[in-house]
């Protein structure tokens, strides 16, 4: 038994502790998520390699010997994946980081609550749940980027620009589904309804396996509206150069800006709503 | 003995919280002086973990005026808490993390640097008695140990006021000793403490002053011996007579006291000698099944207040 003698109300520096608050909670999240880094790590270096021998090597592989390099252009299949499965894998790694994490946070160990009684505001708490994700998307690209060079389905002169067109698609999307983690209520498999009616159409109609302009018109839209399609085409861009008119690389980059500050929007009033009631 | 002073830490008039036509608190007033213990009485639903809730400055107020610390928590709220220490009804600990990490993580919420916050830890573990569970997950921890848990975490800041919301609901007899006897010793140190509770006896214990609250609004302020004074009597006789006769029995039982309360189980008899009420009951011809000399307590002056037991 110890006895506890303080001065109350003299140790904390308020600027620093208000200023500060976002990274505070990334901190309290990447710590949470170190517990898990056997299965990040696993994930990140199997997911790559064994879509790049599956699909890149092995389909490609078919692909390239049946239509004798014509079909797309010119360019081998692997090449013409990578850029997809890089942008598929940081929009995976970011999206991970804001669905079961917020849950977790409002619904099932309600932590939340705890980190809104210190001097962390509501939207610090958001936003350190961002950051967080943003740090295991960055991780995500690095390694995926990394087994993409090694197999010589991107160049080097790519890597840079093609990691920060998948990362920036992966935080515009991961906004929006932030702000649906944040307004539900209950587990109620929203992100299973989500995985199979949303991610999996995405990942089949954005262009990632073959051009868009391929596909029937009526399904075209679907690429038209997904990150994945747009992020895809800013990477092949980079690595492929596949040339597309100025105003359509802005509509892009304006794609990922909407989607960016519509998810924000809602994701800082979810959160001040709830913390505030 | 705690030194209390006469600077006013916490200000509310009336302070009112509403979710839509419903008024959780509906014009309270009290005051907190520095190195008080206050406690806000009353039982489940009578708007007690909304007022803490509003000075926790984490809910905000619908109406009113309530200054926590000198400022106004709808506009300071997160420079407020810097200075608070909170222990949620629900002790809200992450599982994921240790003992020892639930509060190191805690500490870095408020910036405090990780050297400082080793020692700090280790410190706070011994407070709470929790130095053998120091790497034990919460979910390996009883119930009165994650309590304690969560009140070393309230107190890694270093805070003002600490605030307790239900601080022992849900823990046995034991464990609700021990963290009694936490909460002395912080009192003892000066920190002002404002809590919650249900218990009676729990406010009796820890409490210099507290507030009766019912539906909203503040029924009594004081000292709890004061109050006991000011609407109980010195002594209870509890009688038994059987479900069917307590009522009838009441009216003839009255005479021999102050003042009756008639429970569905029993009859209260308000009383200076309790002892002494209960030969006259005998020697009337009565004849309860069970009787009981008590104390009057925070309980008594609560059904004079409101007809109601703390406990429907």
């Amino acid at each position: 038994m110890s006895d506890l003698k303080f001065t109350p109300g003299t140790r904390v520096d308020v600027r620093r502790a208000v200023r500060g608050g976002s990274w505070y909670v990334a901190e309290y999240r990447l710590r949470n998520m170190s517990h898990w880094w056997a299965a990040i790590m696993a994930f990140g270096l199997g997911n790559p390699v064994l879509y790049l021998v599956s699909v890149g090597i092995g389909i490609g592989g078919l692909v390239d010997k049946a239509s004798g390099g014509h079909l797309l252009g010119g360019v081998p299949y692997l090449q013409f994946v990578a850029p997809a499965l890089l942008a598929s894998a940081a929009i995976q790694g970011v999206m991970d980081e804001v669905t079961f994490p917020v849950l977790e946070g409002f619904t099932w160990t309600q932590h939340f609550y705890a980190i809104n009684s210190t001097s962390v505001s509501p939207r610090q708490i958001a936003n350190g749940v961002i950051i967080a994700a943003i740090a295991r998307g960055i991780w995500t690209v690095v390694l995926y980027g990394g087994i993409l060079l090694l197999f010589g389905a991107i160049p080097l002169s790519s890597v840079l620009p093609l990691a920060a067109s998948s990362l920036i698609a992966g935080i515009a999307w991961s906004a929006v589904i932030m702000a649906v983690s944040a307004n539900v209520v209950n587990d109620d498999g929203v992100f299973a309804i989500i995985g199979r009616f949303v991610i999996a159409p995405m990942f089949l109609f954005s262009g990632t396996f073959y051009p868009l302009s391929l596909m029937p018109i009526y399904l075209q839209w679907i690429g038209w509206i997904s990150p994945l399609w747009h992020s895809t085409q800013l990477g092949r861009d980079f690595t492929i150069g596949e040339v597309e008119p100025v105003w359509l690389v802005a509509t892009h980059y304006a794609y990922f800006a909407v989607l960016l500050g519509l998810g924000l929007t809602i994701t800082y009033r979810a959160f001040v709503r709830k913390l505030s009631e | 003995m705690s030194s209390t002073s006469n600077e006013i830490v916490l200000r509310a008039h009336g302070l009112v919280k509403r979710y839509g036509d419903f008024s959780a608190v509906d014009g309270i007033d009290f005051e907190v002086r520095r190195g008080e213990s206050f406690g806000i009485l009353g039982p489940n639903g009578a708007g007690k973990s909304t007022t803490m809730k509003m000075i926790s400055a984490v809910s905000k107020r619908t109406d009113g005026e309530l200054t926590i610390l000198g400022k106004d928590p709808n506009l300071k709220g997160p420079e407020i808490r810097a200075h608070l220490g909170v222990v949620p009804q629900k002790d809200l600990l992450d599982r994921e993390l240790k003992a020892w990490e639930n509060l190191f993580v805690y500490g870095r919420y408020f910036g405090l640097p990780r050297k400082w916050l080793r020692t700090k830890v280790d410190e706070l573990l011994a407070f709470a008695q929790l130095e053998d569970k120091r790497n034990s997950k919460v979910d390996e921890m009883s119930g009165g140990m994650q309590r304690r848990l969560a009140i070393a975490r309230g107190l890694v800041n270093e805070p003002e006021i600490l605030l307790l919301d239900e601080p022992t609901t849900g823990l046995d007899p034991q464990a609700r000793h021990v963290l009694w006897d936490r909460l002395f010793r912080l009192r003892e140190n000066g920190v002002t403490i404002i809590l919650t509770t249900h218990y009676m006896d729990e406010a009796e214990q820890l409490c210099d002053r507290l507030v009766v609250m019912d539906a909203g609004k503040i029924m009594a302020e004081g000292a709890p011996a004061d109050l006991i004074k000011q609407y109980a009597s010195k002594e209870v006789l509890e009688l038994r007579f059987g479900t069917d006769r307590n009522e009838e029995t009441a009216s003839k039982v009255v005479a021999f006291g102050e003042r009756v309360e008639v429970l569905p189980d029993r009859v209260l008899l308000y009383t200076e000698d309790g002892e002494g009420s209960l030969e006259r009951v005998i020697d009337a011809g009565l004849k309860p099944v069970t009787s009981l000399v008590r104390r009057a307590s925070l309980e008594d002056v609560f059904l004079r207040l409101t007809g109601r037991s703390l406990v429907d």
